[in-house]
Parts: C-alpha cells; sequence; structure tokens
C-alpha cells in the first residue's frame, strides 16, 4: 500500500518538475523523485541502494543548483501542441500496449527462478566470508562487472576535468 | 569576519564546524564496515565527497582548495583506480581474475574477514570520493572564472 503511494507521490513530483516553469522549483521537485526512490528501495528491502541513491540525490542536487540556477534558460513556448500532444498520447498508448504483453510474462515479485542467483545466494557466506551479500557479489563473484563500472566513473571524471580545465581557458585569451 | 564574500553566514558556518566531523567519521565508517552492513565503497565515497562539499559550500572554495586541492584530488582518484585495478590483477597469484587471495578469509561479522573484499571497498571510495570533489571543483572554479569577467 505505501509503494502505491510513494509511487504516486513520485509521478506527481515528475510532473512538477517537467511543468514548473520555475528552473529552481523544478530542480527541487527532481529531488522529491529521488527521495521517493530511496524510500521505495528501503520499503522492497534493499538499503544498500537507498543509501547510494540517497547520497547521489544529494550529491547531483547540489551540483545542479550551483551549476544551473544562475543560467536563465529560455523557455520555449512555440505552437504545435496538436502534434505534441498527439504524439504523446500515441507512444503512451503503445508503451502500454507492450507492457501489458511482456509483463504477463514476468514471474511473480519476490519469487525468482534463477539458477546461477541461487548459487550466489547460497554459496556468499561460505566462499568470501562477506556477511553482506551484495558486497559478496558485486567484489567477488561478479568483481569484473564492478571494474567496467569503475572505468565509466574514471572515464566520465576524466573527460569533465579535460573539458574545463583551467590552462585551456587561459590560453584562449 | 575578514571578508564577507566568502561563505555563508555565521550560524551556517558554525553548524557546519560541528557537522563536518561527523559526516566526514560516517563516510569513513560505511566504507570499512562496506563487507558486514549495508553501505560499501561507492556510497561511502560519496558520503567523504559531500563532507568536503559541505565545507566548501559554507566556506567558500579557497579554505577547501587549500586542504585538498583539485590537482590532489586528481592524483588521489588516480591512485584508487590504479589500486582497484592491481588488487584485481593480484588475483593471478591464485589463478584467475579477482581470485579473492587470501586464503584465510577470517571470521564472518568481524571488521578484518572477507579477503580482497574491504581492500576493494578503500580503492572504490577513493576513487569515487576524489572524483566527484574533483568534478564539483573544478564546476565551482569554472562558474568563478565567468564571475571574474
Amino acid at each position: 500500500m505505501e509503494l502505491q503511494l510513494l509511487l504516486l507521490f513520485m509521478v506527481f513530483a515528475a510532473i512538477a518538475a517537467v511543468q514548473i516553469e520555475d528552473l529552481l522549483s523544478s530542480v527541487i521537485a527532481v529531488g522529491a523523485v529521488g527521495l521517493g526512490l530511496s524510500m521505495v528501495f528501503l520499503i522492497l528491502k534493499a538499503p544498500d541502494l537507498a543509501i547510494t541513491q540517497l547520497v547521489v540525490e544529494i550529491l547531483c542536487l547540489i551540483i545542479l543548483i550551483r551549476a544551473t540556477i544562475k543560467k536563465d534558460l529560455p523557455l520555449i513556448k512555440d505552437g504545435r501542441w496538436l502534434f505534441n500532444t498527439v504524439s504523446t498520447l500515441v507512444f503512451i498508448v503503445s508503451f502500454l500496449v507492450f507492457a501489458y504483453f511482456a509483463l504477463n510474462e514476468l514471474p511473480r515479485f519476490g519469487a525468482p527462478i534463477m539458477r546461477v542467483a541461487k548459487e550466489y545466494i547460497e554459496q556468499g557466506l561460505p566462499k568470501t566470508g562477506a556477511t553482506n551479500i551484495v558486497a559478496s557479489i558485486i567484489l567477488d563473484f561478479r568483481g569484473y562487472d564492478t571494474l567496467g563500472e569503475a572505468t565509466i566513473l574514471f572515464t566520465a571524471v576524466m573527460g569533465v576535468l579535460a573539458v574545463i580545465r583551467r590552462v585551456g581557458r587561459i590560453n584562449e585569451e | 569576519m575578514k571578508n564577507k564574500e566568502e561563505g555563508m553566514t555565521l550560524i551556517v558556518k558554525t553548524i557546519t564546524r560541528l557537522t563536518v566531523g561527523l559526516i566526514l567519521l560516517y563516510g569513513i565508517y560505511i566504507v570499512l564496515h562496506g563487507h558486514i552492513s549495508p553501505g560499501g565503497g561507492f556510497a561511502g565515497g560519496v558520503i567523504i565527497a559531500l563532507s568536503f562539499i559541505h565545507l566548501m559550500l559554507a566556506f567558500g572554495r579557497e579554505v577547501v582548495l587549500k586542504k585538498l586541492s583539485q590537482a590532489q584530488a586528481s592524483i588521489l582518484e588516480s591512485l584508487g583506480a590504479l589500486m582497484f585495478l592491481s588488487i584485481a590483477l593480484l588475483g593471478f597469484l591464485g589463478g584467475y581474475f579477482f581470485f579473492n587471495f587470501f586464503l584465510h578469509k577470517g571470521k564472518p561479522f568481524e571488521l578484518f574477514s572477507a579477503g580482497i573484499i574491504p581492500l576493494c571497498n578503500i580503492a572504490i571510495s577513493l576513487k569515487v570520493g576524489a572524483g566527484l570533489f574533483a568534478i564539483f571543483a573544478v564546476l565551482v572554479l569554472f562558474k568563478g572564472l565567468d564571475e571574474e569577467k
């Protein structure tokens, strides 16, 4: 029940984030969506994800506010509302139709039939000695995936530092 | 207060002085206990970066960049990435990539257990924390350059 309430809250906050014209209010509405998602993770018993989601949400909010709030972005308000509304409705209807057929085939929530995951859950503690099963999976059984994810973040940081470094701007002047 | 433009008001500075140490300590706790309780390298690293960002928001950027400059943050980030990669390569001691090469894993529910997992957590936290702090610092510096013009 509280899951549906939270989902409803997140949907309303997302709509508000798109519709509000003030940039600061829009960023705060995005933060409300992230907070709701963190509480959903907590209800679904995934505290690792909840902590990560909450913390990354705060960081993104700070960076967005510091980086974008001074920039006065122009709002585009031309005609074509008929075309926009019709195309949006067509996409929503087709998504719902395909989602109806696809979601029927999924296993029931909380009862997955996965052979590999069962092995991880049974052998996690004796094979790695880590009591937090998430840590034992992402850093031992699936360490290769974590290495790839770390490389993605490293590349992203290097890219940002290369694009807006100080030396290039001074040489330009 | 010598120069009023640096940072926020006195209330914010006082509260920041009280809380920022606790936030940093909580981040280190989350990193070191990542294999026992919920948390881990990524979340802990972001909390550590947030403590520095908190300091930067309250006291202005000069105070923080004196403690940890952007070049030092880049070096720390690269160090974390290299540490993670070298832990992965050291697995070849036991035969294959990412092998958990400590043979006795320690007792469960103790801080020094689970082989390479705490080491990997520390490496990831260094990488994530220093990297995100470097992004924030470079964005703030970029904005400062815009204001100087």
